[in-house]
């Protein structure tokens, strides 16, 4: 077990360096710098002192890979590539282009996001079972047919148009919650309640009805066939024997997902203005905050990669039929 | 006769190319019984029928909206033909009453006055402020108050029956102009999908002709802030989803069909190069690759701006990189799909017996390997197709999506999105937006559910 842990952890490494060499690709070699400074200075006649001070700022005025002028290691670590790229790999992500440490921001945003994010999983987990359960208990009636009819249809609206009506009618009309804000410590709930229930609702369509063939293929098994030819009533065997064999599943795929809970969601924290890291990242994107988007794509990587490993790990321990060499 | 220069945009071309290929592949299906079968299967479902005509509705308007030209404006002194700067399209010309009766600002479906209140002058000279009649929702009406209810009946009905009529002669045409043999038809046994189909184009017909007749009157789904017709601008939204949800798929096949089969076929560093490839590429997140490819773009598309000759080819190269960016994205799925395939029809005995013979690599690829996967990529091709039209309207509330220039269905809520705060609210391009898109998005998961279960009962649902 240790064993493979630390292989995979290695494999992971060049993995990260495909996605460091990527973005550095991506940020500093399809356009240079002076095109950045350009951009954020705004207009065509910018003088040739302004792209430079604001490089000189930021720290862009730096060779991109090589720099010759350098004496001893300078060579390597005096360029923006190792400034920039390379020290990612130790969570050191430098200055936004604003000039705030990235860092201590994500380190603030982080709380939030998770305040949303894991009260949707959970709340949703619970929910989607729940209904898929029901579901695959009354399948092949009319109650089965108009859920999934009713899962297909939820599955079809996009997850803006559940945002904007849950505010609309929840905050605007009915004042049930309040539309947007935060507020710091548990006073936050109020402003949580809205977002996490939308966030819930908008989850229903795709997550039941995938829940719902995972059931349906274990019903259709030969041990259940056999608990139920012994006599077991049916809700018996579906918590015991299809509940159970289903979660493998479930639980894999909701592991996998748990180090991006960190990453926030995007159109949930913009639109009720959390100041998570998802909210982070869709600004940064707006104000073309380099610095900040380079960060997020490492940091999603890394925690891609990390969910990935977690979810070979939960393998083993919630199936003993799997084995990891 | 008025002259027009034909304009492809790039977009434009790749649509044809798609056209082209689908013909070319039911061409070749005809004749052969294998590939239409699961088509037949296709053909046996109500559901797959219903929802084919609604997404052959939206098609036809996509394809119209496709043909695009420069209307001549009039002769230059030394007779060359002058053409207008403005690229049009079929479907333009189509809607042009549409498009060309706009109002001040905002107005609500049906209204016959404006959403704000201005200062208006009366004939004896006062000035009130109050409601303005709109310069075109409802001109004819002497008395808005009074006669718009009546009035709008009239048209439904009208409408109604245009609908009815146009079905009617529609389907006594496909019999022929036989009214018993449709008899016969509908009373046949097993009819039942051609009948979905059959009813689901009359409720098609019936919508059309209403929204024909009350469009000729009134902005049936309202104005938006520079007076636009939204129901224009609705329509026109149906190419730009139909484009990303088709072309970003057929830019990223060829990627993910050759590096799938290869890395499943060859196995050993082939295998481990290309695994590689799309582990790293699937685990920068999705949003922040689009984010940093989209931004990229409009930095180089400010600096070089020269290259453009128009706005229209500069808001069309980039739907065409979004599709790109998008197909860079979403290929890495496919292509692990694909490997898995590969890896097993490698040990079966045809090909194994085609390689005895000495086969070379390449020609068992194509003849033995490729074919047998066409299934798992027409699945998927299918099955992303929603859930691309979906993505679009996030990122192009992200600002990250296609041109602000662009009707699509993203910026419609992106900017009515703004307005939720007034009172009363602008509900209208909200409505639109999702009306349209819900048809679109649901008919499409209709019918991606039932060519699964005809290709591949066995392949379970992806995650």
């Amino acid at each position: 077990m240790m064993a493979y842990i630390v292989r995979r952890t290695l494999y992971a490494i060049p993995i990260l360096i495909g996605v460091n060499l990527f973005t550095f690709m991506l940020f500093f070699v399809v356009n240079s710098p002076d095109d950045m400074a350009r951009m954020h200075l705004g207009n065509k006649r910018v003088s040739d002192e302004a792209i430079l001070q604001w490089k000189h700022e930021r720290g862009y005025d730096k060779p991109l890979v090589i720099n010759a002028e350098a004496e001893g290691l300078g060579v390597i670590t005096d360029t923006i590539f190792f400034e920039k790229s390379l020290k990612l790999f130790v969570f050191d992500f430098g200055q936004s282009d604003s000039g705030r440490n990235i860092g201590h921001d994500i380190s603030q945003r982080m709380w939030p996001s998770l305040a949303i994010a894991i009260p949707v999983m959970l709340v949703g987990l619970a929910v989607n079972i729940s209904f898929s359960l029901m579901l695959a208990f009354f399948r092949g009636t009319y109650l089965d047919f108009w859920g999934v009819v009713l899962c297909v249809a939820m599955m079809s609206i996009s997850g803006l148009f559940y945002i904007i009506g849950g505010q609309v009618l929840l905050g605007k009309l009915l004042n049930l919650a309040p539309i947007s804000g935060y507020d710091t410590g548990l006073h936050a709930w109020k402003f949580l309640v809205l977002p996490v229930l939308i966030g819930v609702v908008s989850s229903i369509g795709s997550g039941s009805r995938w829940y719902r063939t995972l059931f349906l293929e274990e019903i259709n098994k030969d041990f259940v066939r056999t608990a139920r030819a012994k006599g077991l009533a049916e809700n018996w065997v579906l918590f015991r024997h299809v509940l159970r064999n289903a979660l493998i599943p479930i639980l894999t795929g909701v592991v996998v997902v748990l180090p991006t809970l960190f990453m926030g969601s995007l159109l949930l924290e913009s639109f009720f203005g959390v100041p998570g890291l998802g909210s982070y990242t869709i600004d940064a994107i707006q104000r073309q905050d380099f610095a900040i988007v380079r960060a997020m794509v490492f940091l999603g990587a890394v925690l891609y990669i990390l969910g990935l490993l977690l979810t070979d790990i939960s393998y083993t321990i919630a199936d003993p039929r799997v084995r990891l060499e | 006769m008025m002259g027009f220069q034909p304009v492809i945009l790039a977009t434009d071309a790749l649509i044809y190319l798609l056209l082209c290929l689908a013909l070319g592949f039911a061409w070749y299906a005809r004749r052969h019984d294998h590939l239409l079968a699961p088509w037949r299967r296709v053909g046996r479902s109500r559901t797959a029928m219903g929802a084919l005509v609604v997404i052959a509705f939206y098609v036809l308007i996509g394809l119209l909206d496709t043909v695009h030209f420069r209307l001549a404006t009039g002769q230059t002194e030394s007779g060359e033909t002058r053409y207008s700067t403005e690229v049009h399209s079929l479907f333009d010309l189509l809607a042009a009453p549409l498009r060309e009766n706009s109002e001040k600002t905002y107005s609500a479906p049906f209204a016959t006055h404006l959403y704000t209140k201005e200062t208006i002058e009366l004939p004896d000279g006062r000035q009130v402020r109050d409601y303005p009649r709109l310069a075109f929702g409802g001109r004819h009406l002497q008395d808005p108050h009074a006669d718009r209810g009546m009035d709008i009946l009239q048209r439904t009905l009208l409408g109604l029956g245009l609908g009815l009529l146009s079905f009617l002669l529609l389907m006594l045409l496909l019999f022929r102009l036989r009214v018993r043999r449709m008899q016969a038809w509908w009373h046949a046994e097993d009819q039942g999908p051609r009948r979905v189909a059959a009813l689901v184009l009359l409720v098609m017909l019936l919508f059309t002709g209403m929204a024909v007749s009350l469009s000729s009157g009134y902005h049936i789904l309202g104005t938006d802030k520079v007076g636009e017709d939204v129901f224009y601008q609705a329509l026109k939204s149906i190419r730009t989803g139909l484009v990303i949800g088709t072309l970003t798929t057929l830019v990223m096949l060829p990627a993910a069909i050759l590096l799938g089969i290869m890395a499943g076929y060859f196995r050993g560093w082939v295998d481990d190069v290309i695994q590689y490839l799309y582990t790293t590429l699937s685990s920068v997140p999705g949003v922040l690759l689009i984010a940093a490819a989209v931004l990229m773009l409009q930095i180089y598309m400010n600096n070089n701006q020269e290259e453009f000759n128009s706005l229209t080819e500069r808001a069309d190269m980039r739907l065409l990189f979004l599709c790109l960016i998008l197909g860079v994205t979403s290929w890495t799925g496919l292509c692990r799909l694909l490997r898995g395939e590969a890896l097993k029809l490698r040990q079966l005995e045809y090909v194994q017996a085609a390689q005895a013979f000495g086969v070379s690599h390449f020609t068992v690829l194509l003849r033995h390997v490729l074919p047998n996967v066409m299934h798992i990529v027409l699945i998927v091709v299918v099955l992303d197709f929603s859930g691309l039209v979906l993505a679009e309207a996030v990122l192009s509330y992200i600002n990250i999506g296609v041109d602000p220039n662009t009707n699509s269905w993203g910026n419609m809520i992106n900017s009515a999105r703004l307005e939720l705060a007034r009172e009363p609210v602008v509900w209208w391009s909200l409505l639109a937006a999702f009306v349209f898109m819900f048809t679109l998005v649901l008919a499409a998961n209709l019918f991606s559910d039932v060519v699964r279960d005809a290709f591949d009962p066995r392949l379970r649902e992806r995650a």
